[in-house]
């Protein structure tokens, strides 16, 4: 290959051959597939059907919103990144994990507040109920004990009656 | 003779004895929690039961930022406060929306009449939308009056929508005067609201 025409020609070859390969890796990169699009809707809730998550919400919106994923995933948009977007454009109430920020702090604070209040009257009357128990107990024994003063009483009573005959 | 001893009036005393239980500062933190909790749940059946925002209501303000080509007074976003002195015509829509599309064309064409008066600005307002979609709707049909998404979905909370199509029409003291609920069937329906609201 003397001829420098010939030598551009074989390079020009290559080159043109490594782009058409790497173009043909890129076209053929395979798109998201559904698991890992549901992955992601497991965990997002589409706000025109409250309640369904979007994995399995059978609405256009949400047929459109999966394909939104995808489509952020076919781009290397991480998790995250993409429930963000989801927040930004239709507010934290498409998540299914209420952020951890503002007023969404009651929803972790409150229940177990009101778990641990309940356990606390639940351990009180639990409690209580013991302690009437043994109160009743207590008393019964008592009751059941011989008592000298009153066996006296009714001997006395009985010797009276007696006497009386 | 028996004499019963189990309620011996020392013992009945002695039962009837106040017990020590939660601290009075602890209890009235309880109960205030417990209120206020009520509160919270009371505040948001509320809400939740509460239809659209009413005619004559005054219209609290917000800003939409248009999507990308579409401009109002040369500016991306527009803030209703901008408004006032003109009717303001604001359209909920998607693109999944199939009843949305039976008005587009009435909403368009409704705008084209006004315009150029400048008494009168459509607004369009993209509920729970997908941008792709969206901007092939606005596409489709042709629809060239300010249009933008619904970010967050505060617009549609501030009206308390309960689906799309919906469309407010304020009057020019940012009241809300007229509401309609589903799509328009006719161009004059929107100008019989429109004329009306211009007579005023």
């Amino acid at each position: 290959m003397k001829n420098p025409l010939i030598k551009l020609a074989v390079l020009a070859f290559f080159f043109g051959a490594a782009m058409g390969i790497t173009s043909t890796v890129s076209a053929q990169e395979p798109m998201p597939s559904d698991n890992e699009v549901n992955a992601i809707a497991r965990d997002l809730f589409c706000p025109v059907c409250e309640n369904t998550p979007l994995d399995v919400c059978a609405t256009q919106a949400c047929a459109q919103w999966r394909e939104l994923i995808r489509l952020k995933l076919s781009e290397g948009w991480n998790e995250d990144q993409i429930k963000q977007y989801f927040v930004d454009q239709y507010g934290a109430r498409v998540l299914s994990e209420p952020p951890k920020q503002g007023l969404f702090w009651l929803v972790y604070v409150i229940p177990p507040i009101l778990i641990f209040i309940g356990v606390i009257i639940f351990i009180k009357a639990l409690r209580n109920i013991r302690a009437i128990e043994k109160e009743e107990m207590a008393l019964e024994q008592t009751a059941n004990e011989p008592d000298e003063y009153m066996s006296k009483i009714e001997e006395e009573l009985k010797g009276l009656k007696n006497a009386n005959r | 003779m028996q004499i019963d001893k189990k309620t011996s009036p020392d013992q009945v005393q002695e039962r009837s004895k106040p017990k020590k239980g939660m601290p009075l500062a602890a209890q009235i933190v309880v109960w205030l929690a417990i209120l206020a909790i009520l509160g919270l749940v009371a505040v948001g059946l509320a809400r939740t039961q509460q239809g659209n925002v009413q005619i004559g209501d005054q219209i609290p303000d917000f800003t939409l930022k248009f999507f990308d080509g579409y401009t109002y007074d040369g500016k991306s976003e527009l803030k209703l406060s901008d408004l006032k002195g003109k009717v303001v015509v604001l359209n909920f829509w998607a693109s999944w929306c199939i009843p949305c599309e039976d008005e587009a064309a009435e909403l368009e064409s409704s705008w084209r009449y006004y315009q150029d008066a400048g008494q009168v600005v459509f607004i369009g307002v993209d509920y729970v939308d997908t941008e792709p979609e969206a901007r092939g709707y606005l596409t489709k049909f042709d629809i060239t009056y300010p249009n933008g998404p619904d970010l967050a979905t505060k617009i549609s909370q501030l009206f308390r929508i309960k689906g799309v199509p919906e469309t407010y029409f304020i009057d020019k003291d940012g009241k809300l005067a007229y509401t309609q609920i589903g799509p328009f069937s006719t161009e004059a329906q929107i100008h019989n609201i429109i004329d009306g609201l211009l007579a005023k």
